[in-house]
């Protein structure tokens, strides 16, 4: 199970550097700001896109399989995967197909969330992620901290070090453009050995059968155009009717993600090449279950930008590690207990519950409610914690019941009055930690009332 | 509107009930002045919210139900809370809705929303002269929407700001983010204390950058907690309840 406390309190422990990643996530949010703002109609275009992926979702099947229907007339080989095992070896089989060993990838979290890296190298094939952020953690040998800034944990002195042992770059080098540059290299050697690429979808056009990716880096280009067999991989949720619609999307997706106003390259991918091979594999891995509750199944609309993470206080001081699944984050920590509510039970209460991830969402999942749902959903499925559920069954038995509420906060008060500060400044009290508790008054409201206000309405 | 013929039940949240009484005592006093008929329903307790917001919605009926009870023969329950405010709007919704239930959930206002929405005053005459952050609670902010929120791209507002604003001798202090949470975010306080902390002192240390002399909230929860990290820091900033610089009006 995972503990996000006890995570972000060891994130935490280095202050200046949690300072450091609280600012540089900061600093994102507000090129957002800026790059939204000037947009007037921004709040339309929220709601209409946040209305458009409401009425596909609601007929998703509909557009699915328009959606494959328009691929497979493009000449395009549409595969299903039910979950990630199926995914994995549906990828790995066209792998086998063309008998290739090296494969070449951009942009997918879903192949993240599937775990295809390791499962490919186990069957002796090798994957290198050609987006910069997702090499330098590939060669870390961990997963991405954030969707959009997947090494945004990471400073570029400790990528320097990285690519002094990888790369052979200089040792103490760290000047983002030399490291940049090195890598650059490496990748092209990659880009042109790669007999397959791999890229995610931002979103696939039913009524054209295109899909459309969105980069900065270009990577997806390099691997498609180069490699003689393409892979898109896509969750159920991607597909949008018209291409009309997508005109939404990336106004929205860009600014959302890094303040742009659009994605440096924004490819759009129809038909093969001839003498080449175009796949595309439709992925659902729990998603269906998503979209059978009701309360719930507004998070399906994401588009992966990635803002509710750099505007949430608590993702931006206890790093995207924390919360131990494969998007992080308050999207993260409503999608993840959907897919295993055991495992991430503790995730929806990762949070303050201020809202901000809700304003922020370009389609306008109202992410922070959802949580709140999602601790209902631990509680009736008994996975609170014990000392959580009795708590709350004391204290509500205390506050249906006014006289032994007022005698409860009477005693309390006295004793946080009388007691000397080592009986109440302990490791059982929590608040006290870091906190001083309230200066407890000689009186309560209720008291005072009763002694100076004469018409008392009951 | 005539004041006059209006009741109003003031709904003080139990920890502003136990540890800040000046605060509910500034509430009634402030209404008073205003000449509303304000009562004070003795036996009532909390909203119910801690229990709802650690998963137990079901547990917490009883204490909701007892709320309705006490409440529902006001025209308008007014709160020195947003959060608590917000909670009773938003997710009584577990209840049966009666009339009764649909009334009070209608009916309950935040402070600064009644003085405005409902009452519309315009100048209290409020006189503080002080420097004064403004902590805009996020439930308040973004649950009711007593201000625009830093995220949406719509026209700015602020109930805070707006009552506020011809207050004698008082300045309102910029702030670098005019509204990140302060972390309290009721048990969140305590099952993440690490974040939570961090995300106190982060705002303290904001106000304080811009010289307040007070941070001021519409929930004290908020302030509880702030005013917690800056007696453990031994800071000079101190925090005020909306409530009580507003009862600095002249009668």
């Amino acid at each position: 199970m995972i503990n996000h406390a006890k995570a972000a309190k060891a994130f935490l422990r280095n202050e200046k550097r949690t300072d450091w990643h609280d600012q540089a996530l900061w600093f994102v949010r507000q090129k957002r700001d800026r790059a939204v703002n000037q947009l007037p109609e921004w709040e339309q275009l929220r709601e209409t896109a946040s209305q458009i992926k409401g009425a596909t979702l609601s007929k998703l099947a509909h557009h699915l399989l328009e959606f494959e229907r328009q691929a497979l007339q493009n000449g395009v080989y549409v595969h299903w995967a039910n979950d990630a095992e199926d995914f994995n070896r549906c990828v790995l089989k066209i792998i086998r197909k063309h008998n290739a060993t090296k494969v070449v990838k951009s942009k997918s979290m879903l192949t993240e969330e599937c775990h295809l890296n390791p499962f490919l190298e186990c069957e002796g094939i090798e994957v290198v992620d050609t987006d910069l952020g997702e090499r330098i953690i590939q060669f870390r040998n961990e997963p991405p901290s954030h969707i959009v800034l997947p090494a945004i944990h990471l400073k570029k002195e400790e990528i320097g070090e990285l690519f002094h042992v990888k790369l052979g770059t200089e040792a103490g080098a760290s000047d983002p453009t030399y490291l940049t540059h090195a890598a650059c290299a490496h990748l092209r050697e990659k880009f042109l050995q790669a007999e397959v690429a791999i890229t995610g979808v931002n979103f696939a056009v039913a009524e054209t059968g295109a899909v459309v990716v969105c980069t900065n880096e270009g990577n997806a280009d390099m691997g498609v155009n180069a490699a003689k067999v393409q892979i898109h991989c896509m969750g159920i949720e991607k597909v949008i009717p018209r291409t009309a619609d997508l005109a939404v999307f990336t106004r929205m997706l860009a600014r959302s993600a890094t303040g742009q106003a659009v994605t440096t390259y924004t490819s759009h991918y129809l038909k093969p090449v001839p003498g080449k091979e175009m796949h595309v594999i439709i992925v659902d891995n729990g998603r269906t279950d998503i979209l059978k509750k009701p309360q719930f199944l507004n998070s399906l609309k994401c588009i992966r930008c990635g803002a509710c993470m750099n505007t949430c206080p608590v993702y931006r001081r206890s790093g995207g590690h924390s919360y131990g699944s494969t998007i992080p984050g308050p999207i993260g920590s409503i999608l993840a207990p959907g897919s295993d509510l055991k495992q991430y039970r503790d995730l929806p209460f990762a949070s303050s519950l201020c809202g901000s991830c809700s304003n922020v969402c370009p389609v306008k999942i109202n992410i922070h409610e959802q949580l709140y749902s999602w601790r209902q959903e631990v509680s009736s499925a008994r996975l609170l914690r014990t000392g959580k559920s009795i708590t709350m069954s004391v204290m509500a038995k205390i506050l249906s019941n006014s006289s032994h509420y007022q005698a409860v906060g009477l005693i309390a008060r006295r004793l946080l009055a009388r007691l000397p500060r080592k009986m109440i400044y302990n490791s059982f009290n929590v608040w006290g930690l870091g906190r001083e508790l309230p200066e407890p008054p000689a009186s309560s409201f209720n008291q005072w009332y009763r002694q100076n206000r004469k018409n008392t309405k009951l | 509107m005539n004041h006059f013929k209006v009741t109003i039940g003031l709904f003080i949240p139990c920890y502003i009930d136990q540890f800040y009484p000046q605060v509910g005592i500034a509430t009634l006093e402030l209404l008073e002045k205003l000449g509303l008929d304000v009562g004070y329903p003795l036996l009532q307790t909390c909203c119910g919210q801690p229990m709802a917001n650690s998963g137990c919605e079901k547990k917490a009926v009883k204490v909701y139900q007892k709320f309705v009870k006490n409440f529902s023969s006001f025209d308008y329950v007014v709160s020195p809370s947003g959060s608590c405010v917000y909670h009773v709007r938003e997710h009584y919704n577990i209840l049966e809705q009666t009339e009764q239930v649909k009334k009070v959930r209608q009916s309950t206002f935040e402070l600064c929303e009644f003085l405005l929405d409902i009452l519309k005053v315009d100048d209290l005459q409020i006189h503080f002269p002080h420097k004064v952050g403004i902590h805009q609670s996020c439930h308040g902010l973004r649950g009711l929407k007593i201000g625009t929120g830093s995220e949406l791209v719509t026209k700015k507002q602020s109930k805070i700001h707006s009552l506020l604003a011809k207050a004698e001798g008082l300045e309102i202090v910029e702030l670098d983010r005019e509204d990140e949470c302060c972390g309290f975010g009721g048990i969140f306080s305590i099952f993440h204390p690490d974040v939570s902390v961090k995300m106190g002192k982060d705002r303290v240390a904001d106000h304080e950058r811009h010289w307040a002399e007070y941070i001021t909230a519409t929930d004290m929860s908020c302030l509880m907690h702030l005013e917690g990290i800056i007696r453990r820091q031994n800071r000079p900033v101190k925090v005020k309840h909306i409530a009580e610089i507003l009862n600095t009006a002249r009668r």
